[in-house]
């Protein structure tokens, strides 16, 4: 029988966005009395990674992101400048460090959480993180490269893991 | 009265759940909390905290922009 009150999660991705959805919904999951686990491979091993401060999100090949400035005039503020620039010019250097920049600017005028903090409140609760130890190797990782709390495994642990709940993401 | 206030205005989802939870973790049982957000989306989901969780959700009040709800720890 599985129990109701486990959850785990598959984190695929690496980019600062998608760093979000694990950790908030992993968080909610131990608020509302869940136990959580999280388990991250491939580009999701970014996220466990000791200094996340440079992970970044891309515009290019992203045609669905807006793309409005968190400062400047309400005017300014209101444009939403995704639609309206060819994707293609998101390929000139530092485009994502200037995307990643406001997207940090228009997040924290938001209140939303920092990624850091949010990982820092997932282990606080307790949530379960595990390293896919296959992506790790092939991506040439060593383990101090991980912040300390983590368990390095395989699919098969996956598999334990989620065996006795009944809630799975793939994110 | 409320035994204990949390001001959550400015936090966005999920903050205002999170802290809830904490402030909640750290009181005893019966004791009331007054969780004041200014989330419009902590409406629904300190309703779904509080049937999830078991937590009593007494009132909800909409003041000038502020929800402040008030919760009975089970």
């Amino acid at each position: 029988m599985s129990d109701s009150n486990k959850m785990t999660i598959i984190a695929t991705k690496g980019t600062f966005d998608w760093a979000f959805p694990p950790f908030i919904i992993a968080s909610t999951g131990i608020a509302m009395n869940k136990e959580v686990s999280i388990f991250f491979t491939f580009y999701g091993l970014n996220l466990l990674l000791k200094d996340i401060s440079k992970l970044k999100v891309t515009p290019i090949g992203n045609p669905s992101m807006p793309m409005k400035m968190p400062f400047g005039p309400k005017w300014l503020q209101n444009i939403d400048f995704g639609p309206k620039i060819p994707n293609f010019i998101w390929n000139i250097p530092f485009a994502d460090t200037m995307v990643t920049y406001l997207m940090k600017k228009t997040m924290h005028k938001h209140g939303i959480a920092k990624l850091e903090d949010l990982r820092a409140m997932c282990q606080e609760f307790e949530v379960k993180f595990i390293a896919c130890d296959m992506t790790v190797d092939l991506f040439g990782y060593n383990k101090e490269d991980f912040i300390d709390g983590i368990e390095f495994a395989g699919a098969a642990s996956y598999f334990d893991e989620a065996a006795s709940g009944n809630h799975h993401l793939y994110m | 009265m409320a035994n204990e206030i949390l001001d959550a205005s400015g936090l966005n989802c999920p903050l205002p759940i999170l802290k809830t939870k904490k402030t909640l973790s750290k009181m005893d049982a019966g004791k009331i909390l007054d969780v004041i957000s200014t989330d419009s989306g902590s409406v629904k989901d300190i309703e779904a905290f509080c049937n999830q969780t078991g937590n009593k959700l007494i009132s909800t009040v909409e003041e000038s922009g502020k929800y402040i709800f008030t919760i009975e720890k089970v």
